[in-house]
């Protein structure tokens, strides 16, 4: 059984709807990528998953749990993590006060020490910089700091909603090996992403997103073939 | 030096809270040597009532980050219903200092609740909508006061919304509430030291809720609300517990004031009230709790010091309040200013660290 299996979904802002019906399925240990264009409907995917916006209709199975009628706070509870757009961090909060509040549902406070040692290992820079207000790091900095707090709450999957948004070539590489390094330890990743090519380059399947509907899936290996994707996200 | 292995934030709270028993002791010293007005001492109960009010308003909207402007009615009810039991139970239970802490307690816990209560519907708002509706339920709890007519007698407690003749109270019934008179006859067991052990209380009970995982949480859904969600904040029930807490330090607020009169009524409890208090929080800093206290002081002060020049009293208070309200929010001058209390931070630590050596 997959992990995380999506059936018939469909999720409408007023009148206007914004998933028309989509299915999909990752599974355990799996790196998958959403993408597509401006509006097609990814981000309002990952919030449907995480609880932040009702699902209309279909269902979202998480382990063999209904999620659709589940509230946001028990869904991380239940081992979902998100990254959210933008680098939603708590801005006047310092670096060491927003890994705390990652690790905020969790019950072993015991092992809440090893576990940041694992962060600041992985992310170095958080160390140097964990009693400065988070909002005075950089937009690399912040999105380490948005996904090492996704990572305190030990996720099964962790969902990121396209981390390399307006960062530099140099750190959006920086982040996608992070990504790998994730997914190295075991951590399953949903990866929403803009930027197709790093995005199909690092993740074992792919669907493409296209007005609400999932037009095109497969191994991304295929995809970054494929003629119609290339010419549509690759720009090639 | 110890003080610096303290964290920054007990080191501010530490701080206030030194500063706060200075300021007690000196009033004492000075009230015990009569070298205060009888204007001062009068004063001296409201001051910390309104520092009750600043500081657990701040937590609404310095550290919640919501505009409330229905402070004055968890204090109306504060007021009412700890003067209600005190007018009750002044002949049972004759001790003061049992029934006053019991009073306040009833004052805050039913504040409180109703805090909780108004917040399940009215905490879904934001901004602008929120203030309105909290406006509308301050007045709403004011004008249910105001008309509200409460007595008891042998046979029972009788209450109605309409006169005192619908009462029907036989001839040895006791009024406690009379309508738009409000309530007489409430034991003054309001005294400087229970108000500022009161506010003391206040203040300890702010600062560990900032410095607390719950505290560390309500800011986070401040700073933003979709990563608090993501991260597994239950938003409700943070936010409640926010708001309740400033309903209960705002219903002893309440109970300390209505025990400082002899008669209490309701329409003292406007919006203006509220929006004072809101003036309060706003000048000391939002999120500043040392500041609240001291713009609350100054507040309060002010228009009393100037009465001698009765008729531009308010034009000269006004004045103040917009000059403060400049010289708060200007950059330049707060760098100004910042710069300077640098300089004499430095110029202290010096003469500390002399001393220190001298010493050695």
């Amino acid at each position: 059984m997959a992990l995380l299996e999506i059936k018939d979904l469909c999720v409408s802002y007023g009148m206007i709807s914004a998933l028309k019906g989509i299915s999909f399925e990752v599974n355990k240990g799996e790196v998958i990528a959403l993408i597509g264009a401006n509006g097609a409907g990814k981000t309002t995917t990952l919030h449907t998953l995480t609880g932040l916006i009702p699902a209309k209709s279909g269902s979202i199975l998480f382990n063999g749990t209904e999620l659709t009628k589940t509230p946001a706070h028990k869904i991380v509870k239940m081992g979902m993590a998100h990254v959210p757009e933008g680098r939603r961090i708590f801005q006047q909060l310092t670096v060491l006060d927003n890994l705390k509040l990652g690790a905020f549902i969790r019950k072993d406070k015991e092992n809440f020490g090893a576990d940041l040692e694992k962060i600041y290992k992985r992310f170095p820079r958080l160390e140097e910089r964990k009693n400065q207000i988070a909002g005075t790091l950089s937009g690399g900095e912040q999105q380490m700091l948005a996904m090492g707090r996704a990572l305190m709450s030990n996720p099964d999957i962790i969902v990121m909603d396209e981390p390399s948004m307006g960062l530099s070539p140099i750190m959006v590489s920086e982040i996608f090996d992070i990504i790998q390094s994730i997914r190295k330890d075991g951590t399953t990743v949903l990866l929403v992403e803009q930027n197709a090519k790093k995005a199909l380059a690092i993740s074992d399947r792919a669907y493409v997103l296209e007005t609400g509907k999932i037009v095109l899936s497969g191994n991304a290996a295929d995809l970054i073939n494929d003629e119609s994707v290339k010419k549509a996200y690759l720009g090639e | 030096m110890k003080l610096k292995s303290l964290k920054p934030q007990t080191k501010k709270s530490f701080t206030t809270y030194i500063l706060a028993i200075a300021v007690f002791i000196i009033v004492q010293i000075l009230n015990g040597t009569g070298s205060l007005t009888s204007m001062i001492t009068g004063l001296l109960v409201p001051l910390c009532v309104y520092s009750i009010m600043a500081v657990s308003l701040n937590l609404t909207v310095g550290i919640l980050g919501e505009l409330s402007l229905g402070q004055a009615g968890f204090m109306c009810i504060g007021a009412y219903t700890s003067a209600m039991f005190s007018f009750v139970t002044q002949d049972t239970i004759t001790q003061t200092y049992i029934r006053f802490p019991l009073a306040l307690l009833i004052g805050g816990v039913i504040a409180a609740l109703f805090g909780v209560l108004i917040g399940i519907p009215v905490l879904r708002l934001k901004g602008d909508y929120l203030a309105i509706v909290t406006l509308a339920f301050g007045e709403i709890i004011k004008n249910v006061f105001a008309a509200l007519y409460l007595g008891y007698d042998s046979k029972g407690v009788h209450f109605s919304l309409t006169s005192q003749a619908d009462l029907n109270l036989e001839a040895d019934g006791t009024m406690i509430v009379n309508g738009a008179l409000g309530i007489s006859g409430t034991p003054n067991d309001s005294t400087f030291t229970i108000a500022f052990i009161a506010l003391f209380a206040a203040l300890v009970i702010c600062y560990n809720f900032i410095n607390s995982r719950t505290g560390r949480a309500v800011m986070s859904i401040r700073d933003n609300r979709i990563a608090a969600e993501s991260v597994g904040l239950n938003i409700t029930k943070y936010k409640l517990i926010t708001f309740g807490l400033t309903a209960f330090l705002a219903g002893i607020g309440g109970a300390l004031y209505s025990h400082n009169l002899y008669s209490l009524q309701a329409s003292k409890f406007d919006y203006n009230l509220s929006i004072l208090i809101l003036v309060f929080v706003v000048l000391g800093g939002i999120g500043n709790i040392r500041g609240s206290v001291i713009a609350a002081v100054i507040l309060t002060l002010l228009p009393e010091l100037l009465r001698s020049i009765n008729n531009y009293r308010m034009l000269i208070y006004s004045i103040i309040l917009i000059a403060m309200m400049i010289i708060t929010n200007n950059k330049k001058i707060r760098s100004y200013i910042d710069h300077y209390s640098d300089k004499t931070k430095k110029l202290f630590a010096k003469t500390f660290s002399r001393k220190s050596k001298e010493v050695n």
